[in-house]
């Protein structure tokens, strides 16, 4: 007698957003099965992997990545060379230095980049902030106008500014937008609400609803994934049933595992070796627990992340 | 099928011995209804009435025991699929594969990885002998042999299998090399031995089958390897069977714990250490790999350790002083709350600010700022004796600074701790670093 278990197909779906023109455009969600259990019934599509670039260029990132953009003269260039990451999806453009408790660079700084940028690459193209709410809404107020036509996202609207950034970038430019919460399904729920009361359509949002690094309170993300996938596809809560973006490898270069110089710690090993694994690791979980899609940074993680995605499907 | 609680009670002696460790009867009988407790834990049951219900209670997933001393384990015992519905119990155990090739070079360095990491050692527990059809398999388990390791015998040649038990059977070790062809024997050579007998097969419908037959043979000391040919196999296999065994109406043929041998999917270590990350979500009750150095300990280790966290238990970190940046006496000293998460996003930020300081850690009872405060657990009266007991004695700066978010507590704190000067931080980690460098510059540091 055969194994015989029952299949988790739900009768409910992941919304599908698509960001992008054309042949590069891709699509996130639509999926009726818990997060990579192809084998219940196909993933219409795949889990997506996009590729993090910064304003701060690539001075202060491990060897590995600053390696792979050497040469780079210009944002075109680098916009370039990061779409050509085996495995890359789209690219994610963000604006750190734009934050008024740092640089304070200013919104033409950040255009010009997006401009040079959407003029080398049909790439889709995802525009996140510097965290900073009221200059985050500028940036994407901006962006949102120069990039018309060109489908992107705007990643996140938050709490503080999403009546703001969600009105202009999806009602007043046909963009999609992000709804960025904290590692909370209530959170998030009510975020997806009152967006969609601002007269967005829920099939232009896509969630952010945080992340963390393994090994740094990685439980609560984990529950939080599970609960809102397990809501979306077992409750029908049409609410949260947005495909979900996190930026991870912004939270894995971060921590010292990623960064500790091997000088500092010998016994540890080189630091792109440590940090490549960490954003892996991290990015694997998340997409387990039902991330439709990761950013990441090192070229290494973005083979192996996409590569282990294809083989799941 | 599920019985309830008032069924099971019932038919206990209701004398409320407390010998099964529960309180009382009506207790002990609630427990084994939710398959937290075995029936056998009672031992004043009728045999009729604990063969009417031991196979109804038991809990779906077996506990399997392998290793002796330190590295004894247990594996498997899931009630959940999920983390939040209740707590995963068994976590993840990493093995190394090693074969008579490689095994002088691999054992050379396994304990490289060792450490503490919130008062939970890593270090890789179990070791992967591999059978590459040598003459002299047990020549090399006894390399692995007697190092603290649980072994896991990859072999499925009962003869060699037979001759590498004879060597280590007392270390309990994992038999893995039960199949359709060799089961019978295998059972005999496990039983012989009383070790734990790892079932393989090239899909699930032969690892069913063979594991029902195993279970017709009497032995239920089983773990499931749930490795085939693709990693989509594999995973489909490993959560189907998890799947099934926990399902409302629970499979018990798929109550094991199961063996992901990642090793074997592929030979990028990279790769590994992503599908490692997989299984470790995802129903691997071990997980074996080519190599655990640092580069994969990272991760994997701090994965595992929130993943199997207990929901309802904070995490917390040892209570004391931890001197950051090349901080000494004269530093300043910063406090916060035990819970690890505030622990870790604050020493995060102190360290990225470049700043020396003492971070000096008082029992909150592993509670965020806001709840410690309000349970009374962080507040004028804990800061100021932990500094008084274990901190004055110790550094020689007389500055603390206090979370933005109990900026309350600043006239209470200075008050019972005369001569220091309390400072208040920004509300949000993240604002630490330009808040402790400002201070640096100005001096007030």
């Amino acid at each position: 007698m055969p194994f015989n278990g029952k299949s988790g197909k739900f009768n409910a779906a992941i919304r599908t957003v698509e960001i992008g023109t054309g042949d590069k455009a891709v699509k996130l969600g639509g999926e009726c099965v818990a997060p990579l259990y192809s084998f219940d019934a196909p993933i219409e599509n795949a889990p997506k992997v996009g590729v993090l670039i910064t304003d701060h260029g690539f001075e202060n990132e491990s060897e590995g990545i600053k390696a792979y953009y050497e040469g780079c003269s210009n944002w075109g260039e680098i916009a370039q060379r990061a779409a050509a990451m085996e495995g890359a999806d789209f690219l994610v453009l963000k604006f750190d230095k734009a934050d008024p408790n740092g640089e304070n660079a200013p919104v033409e700084d950040c255009l010009a980049i997006i401009n040079e940028v959407a003029a080398a690459t049909d790439m889709p193209l995802v525009i996140a902030g510097c965290k900073n709410a009221e200059k985050d809404a500028e940036i994407f107020n901006k962006a949102a106008e120069a990039l018309q036509g060109k489908n992107v996202l705007i990643f996140s609207a938050k709490e503080e500014n999403y009546k703001g950034v969600a009105a202009s970038a999806v009602l007043a430019y046909g963009q999609k937008v992000g709804a960025e919460s904290s590692v909370d399904i209530n959170l998030a729920k009510q975020l997806n609400v009152v967006i969609s009361q601002v007269g967005v359509d829920m099939g232009n949002i896509v969630m952010n609803v945080g992340t963390a690094t393994a090994g740094y309170g990685f439980e609560y993300v984990v529950s939080t994934l599970d609960r809102v996938k397990a809501a979306a596809l077992g409750q029908d809560d049409a609410q949260l049933q947005m495909p979900i973006m996190t930026n991870v490898g912004d939270e894995t270069w971060a921590v010292k595992e990623s960064t500790a110089s091997e000088a500092d710690i010998p016994a540890w090993g080189p630091v792109d070796a440590r940090g490549v694994n960490m954003e892996v690791a991290t990015a694997m979980a998340v997409l387990a627990s039902g991330s439709n899609a990761v950013i990441l940074k090192h070229p290494t993680s973005v083979a192996t992340v996409s590569k282990l995605i294809k083989e799941l499907m | 099928m599920a019985l309830k609680g008032l069924d099971i009670f019932k038919l206990t002696p209701k004398t409320n011995c407390k010998e099964c460790g529960s309180p009382t009867c009506m207790a002990f009988s609630m427990k084994v209804a939710q398959g937290a407790v075995d029936i056998s834990k009672c031992p004043h049951m009728s045999s009729d009435a604990m063969a009417a219900l031991s196979e109804a209670t038991a809990p779906p997933m077996k506990t399997i025991k392998v290793g002796t001393g330190d590295a004894e384990y247990s594996l498997g015992g899931e009630t959940v699929l999920y983390r939040h519905e209740k707590t995963f119990v068994s976590k993840t155990r990493y093995a190394v594969r090693v074969n008579a090739a490689d095994v002088d070079a691999k054992m050379a360095v396994i304990d490289n990885v060792d450490y503490d990491r919130i008062s939970e050692r890593m270090h890789v527990e179990m070791v992967y002998v591999d059978y590459t059809g040598e003459a002299d398999y047990a020549e090399t388990v006894k390399k692995v042999a007697g190092k603290g390791k649980t072994i896991i015998l990859g072999c499925t040649d009962v003869a060699a299998a037979k001759a590498a038990l004879d060597v280590c059977a007392a270390e309990k070790p994992i038999l893995n090399g039960a199949t359709a062809a060799n089961y019978a024997e295998m059972v005999e050579v496990a039983k012989a031995a009383g070790v734990v007998l790892g079932v393989c097969a090239a899909n699930i419908d032969e690892l069913y089958d063979t594991t029902k037959a195993i279970e017709g043979l009497g032995y239920k000391e089983l773990v499931l390897d749930c490795t085939e040919g693709t990693i989509k196999d594999t995973f489909a296999t490993a959560v189907k069977v998890r799947r099934a065994a926990l399902a409302k109406n629970p499979d018990r043929t798929c109550g094991y714990p199961s063996i992901v041998n990642v090793a074997a999917l592929t030979a990028d270590t990279t790769e590994q250490c992503g599908l490692a990350s997989l299984f470790t979500m995802k129903y691997g009750s071990i997980v074996v790999m080519d190599q655990m150095t640092y580069a994969e300990a990272l991760p994997l280790f701090g994965l595992r350790q929130n993943v199997f966290t207990d929901p309802q238990k904070p995490m917390k970190v040892e209570t004391g002083i931890y001197p950051i940046n090349g901080a000494d006496e004269n530093s300043v000293c910063v406090t916060t709350v035990d819970f690890a998460l505030t622990y870790f996003l604050v020493s995060g930020e102190l360290e990225r600010s470049g700043v020396p300081v003492n971070l000096v850690i008082s029992d909150a009872g592993g509670l965020s700022v806001l709840t410690s405060w309000a349970a009374g657990k962080f507040s004028g009266n804990t800061i100021s004796k932990f500094f008084q007991e274990n901190v004055e004695d110790k550094v020689k700066s007389r500055k603390v600074i206090i979370p933005g978010k109990v900026a309350v507590l600043k006239g209470d704190i200075e008050a019972k701790l005369p001569g220091w000067e309390v400072i208040i931080a920004p509300n949000e980690a993240a604002q630490l670093v330009k808040f402790l460098k400002d201070m640096q510059e100005n001096g007030e540091i």
